[in-house]
């Protein structure tokens, strides 16, 4: 008996589109903690009283973490995934127009269709439109900076946006944060609920970035930073750059009962 | 060399940063952007259940409020059902109820509310029932990695007492980190709950 056999009396119960796994979700991979940041991270002074110091009390995955909000079309509107148009009030934003693209992938490889991909950075000048940004550099009057996307049945997602600008922070007294994008992922549950930074091919500062070095892994450092793609660029509009995102994949057991029991 | 396995390896997680609220909150970044926004309202005036309030504060090592953080939540119905189709228990969804919901600490005073029906219990491993529950991920600079932790109801004494999770927890003083406190104000049910990052009473986080 294949696995889908195994499962397919559940498959007659009612399910919401668009998640109907071949094979009945069960727990995550444990997450690689070697490869993240640790919680606290001295060279990034914030993390100083904000990381908590005592072990994290493992727990094998139920319902609560194998599940997690679905979103659909409904969600999002038409402009979400163009930052070049979505806060455009008397024309384009001034910078380097740029698409970024890539897929969802689990660590089995797997696309993760249909899941909400936010995204969020400063303008061209290295400026947010944030209340409590008081970079000298001005604000874009043209550009929000901010944007969402469903991947697609492949687990692909593109939008289009200005290059961001690097911005000096308060760290050390000469910290540069280096060009990037924030992306927030959602998968299908939450325990693979994700938050992190796409950093552009060739930016010099990402080597003395101390946000970047958090991470002790230099090869996921790597991981983060998107080549320029010019095969997906358009001629004579817009160069493209290449962010895929890795979420954590799921065992597909054979000899173990469902979460639930049965 | 053996054959590779061939998996590939999860994104490493960077920090949401202190500006966060423009991606995830645009409103509370000082501007609006989307036609639909996502906000701290799991629950409307038709979603079945008894309606809640939850509200605290993120506090830090020092005890200082965490007044950019940003918190999201997870929560099964009123029947104790996950609005995910995972969720195979013979219980019904609630139309009017995602589950989710997402809000940012007040940049003055650091609390966070959201507004919600308490959770029913849930199955968990093993065919042992979890008490009612509400899952809590938080990020904000200086968090390099989403922090999950879990809210109990401090009115559950029984449920709570069989939580197979709460069970796990060897220290016994450490699990009512983990307790929202009931009360009531203006006639609306409220529950209290600080997450406390570092110290003495820091929160029970989990590696899910």
């Amino acid at each position: 008996m294949n696995v889908r056999q195994q499962f397919s009396d559940r498959e007659s119960e009612p399910v919401h589109e668009p998640f109907l796994p071949a094979v009945h979700p069960i727990e995550f991979f444990q997450r690689d903690r070697d490869m993240h940041p640790p919680a606290y991270a001295p060279g990034y002074k914030t993390s100083v009283t904000r990381s908590p110091r005592r072990a994290l009390l493992s727990l094998q995955n139920s319902l609560s973490e194998i599940t997690g909000p679905v979103f659909g079309q409904n969600d999002i509107g038409l402009l979400d995934n163009d930052l070049i148009r979505n806060y455009a009030k008397s024309g384009d934003p001034i910078g380097e127009r740029i698409i970024v693209h890539g897929q969802v992938l689990d660590e089995n490889r797997k696309p993760v269709p249909h899941t909400l991909v936010e995204f969020w950075q400063a303008n061209a000048a290295g400026r947010y439109r944030h209340k409590n940004d008081t970079y000298l550099a001005p604000i874009d009057p043209n550009f929000g900076g901010c944007g969402r996307a469903l991947t697609d049945e492949n687990g692909y997602y593109y939008f289009r946006t200005i290059k961001p600008g690097p911005y000096p922070w308060r760290n050390y007294v000469n910290s540069w944060r280096p060009a990037h994008i924030h992306f927030s992922i959602f998968g299908s549950g939450f325990a693979q609920r994700l938050i992190t930074q796409m950093y552009f091919e060739g930016d010099p500062l990402i080597r003395i970035c101390p946000i970047v070095h958090t991470c002790p892994d230099e090869a996921a450092i790597d991981r983060l930073i998107a080549p320029l793609d010019v095969n997906a660029s358009v001629p004579m509009d817009t160069l493209a750059y290449r962010f895929d995102i890795v979420l954590r994949g799921r065992r597909s057991t054979l000899f173990e009962n469902r979460l639930e029991g049965n | 060399m053996p054959q590779s396995l061939g998996y590939l390896k999860e994104t490493a997680s960077q920090t949401a940063g202190p500006y966060v609220h423009i991606g995830l909150i645009p409103h509370q970044a000082g501007f609006d952007i989307f036609q639909n926004n996502f906000g701290n309202m799991l629950a409307g005036a038709e979603t079945e259940g008894e309606h809640i309030a939850i509200e605290g504060q993120v506090l830090d090592g020092t005890g200082t409020p965490v007044r950019d953080a940003l918190i999201e939540i997870w929560q099964a119905n009123t029947n104790g059902r996950y609005n995910h189709p995972a969720d195979h228990q013979k219980k019904a969804v609630d139309p009017n109820f995602r589950g989710w919901g997402r809000t940012g600490a007040d940049f003055q005073t650091g609390i966070y509310t959201f507004e919600t029906v308490k959770p029913g219990a849930v199955i968990g491993r093993h065919t042992r029932m979890m008490a009612p529950h509400i899952n809590f991920w938080i990020v904000s600079r200086g968090i390099n990695i989403g922090l999950h932790t879990r809210m109990y109801f401090d009115d559950e004494t029984e449920a709570n007492a069989a939580d197979p999770v709460l069970n796990l927890i060897e220290q016994q003083e450490r699990r009512s980190t983990l307790f929202a406190k009931r009360s009531k104000r203006d006639g609306k049910t409220i529950y209290r709950f600080d997450i406390v990052l570092q110290g003495d009473n820091e929160t029970i986080f989990f590696d899910v």
